[in-house]
């Protein structure tokens, strides 16, 4: 006797339901967190840490961020300097503001020093800046755990 | 006369490959760009040029933080007022700031007393911010109890 198979001959097909909602609660995940900013990055510039970092409760106002590498080069956005030759770049930074109906005291320098940096390295930059107007500084650190 | 539809009860199909290939990229994509970042704070300086205005010290308690290091740029002692030396200890700075503050927060952070820090041009960046985290705050448990809020830089000693 012949024994006919019950099912037809398609293919056989799983139940996607349940992973593409798994996979798109991933790419939700991930599009949240994503950060694309690369202004407060600098992998060459390990922050030092410190127990009290928390962060800003508001963004600061017009802020400049330079990061200060364990070499004392400077980098501000895609420019490469050092503390002696920061001077004209600041100076474009101040039309800028100055476009903008601000003086220099009303932005915000954001020093992203290395741990390893002179500290001598930190003050001489921020001489630099106060020469130039600036009058506030946020010196930038990493959150240290308990 | 009746037209009969050939569909019958079979269920609409969706192709769902590109779908799927396109998501798996995407996912791909943001497991690969993701980078864990520490959270990052700010100690913030207010610091005019010497003689262009900033509120003058009215708590009459000047602090002045003296930190000296060695040829490798580590710590090697913290005085205060150049009387007191605190070796590297920073819980004792803390405690001296303490018993000077009161252990009360200034009423903004205009106001309080001021702290001068003088260091040494070779100290590394990160005692400067061991130094500025012992006398601006404590932290108990979630909270963050400030003590100076005033911080000002000494003129750097250059080595010669």
């Amino acid at each position: 006797m012949k024994i006919r198979k019950s099912y037809d001959s398609k293919m056989a097909e799983g139940d996607l339901t349940a992973m593409i909602d798994m996979v798109f609660q991933l790419i939700i995940f991930f599009m949240v967190l994503i950060n694309f900013s690369q202004d407060d990055q600098n992998d060459k510039v390990k922050l030092p840490s410190s127990e009290l970092a928390k962060p800003p409760e508001a963004p600061l106002t017009f802020p400049i961020v330079l990061h200060l590498d364990r070499t004392s080069v400077i980098y501000i956005g895609t420019n490469v300097v050092t503390v002696d030759s920061i001077a004209p770049l600041l100076r474009t930074e101040i039309d800028l503001l100055k476009s903008r109906n601000q003086k220099p005291s009303d932005a915000n320098i954001v020093i992203r020093g290395d741990f390893g940096t002179p500290g001598g390295v930190v003050q001489d930059l921020i001489k630099k800046c106060q020469d130039l107007g600036f009058e506030k500084f946020a010196l930038r650190v990493r959150e240290e755990l308990p | 006369m009746k037209f009969e539809s050939k569909r019958g009860n079979e269920k609409a199909e969706l192709q769902l490959t590109s779908m799927i290939d396109v998501i798996f990229l995407l996912l791909i994509f943001f497991v690969m760009t993701f980078k864990i970042a520490a959270q990052e704070g700010d100690f913030s300086v207010k610091m005019p040029l010497q003689g262009s205005g900033g509120t003058p010290d009215t708590t009459k308690i000047p602090i002045k933080l003296r930190l000296r290091a060695n040829a490798d740029g580590e710590l090697t002692d913290i005085v205060v007022n150049d009387s007191l030396s605190y070796g590297n200890d920073w819980a004792k700075l803390r405690g001296y700031i303490l018993e000077l503050t009161g252990g009360d927060a200034p009423p903004s952070p205009e106001d309080g007393p001021e702290v001068e820090i003088d260091l040494d041009y070779n100290l590394r960046y990160e005692h400067v911010i061991r130094a500025i985290t012992a006398v601006t705050g404590q932290r108990q448990g979630d909270e963050i109890k400030r003590l100076v809020e005033r911080i000002k830089f000494a003129p750097p000693r250059k080595p010669q």
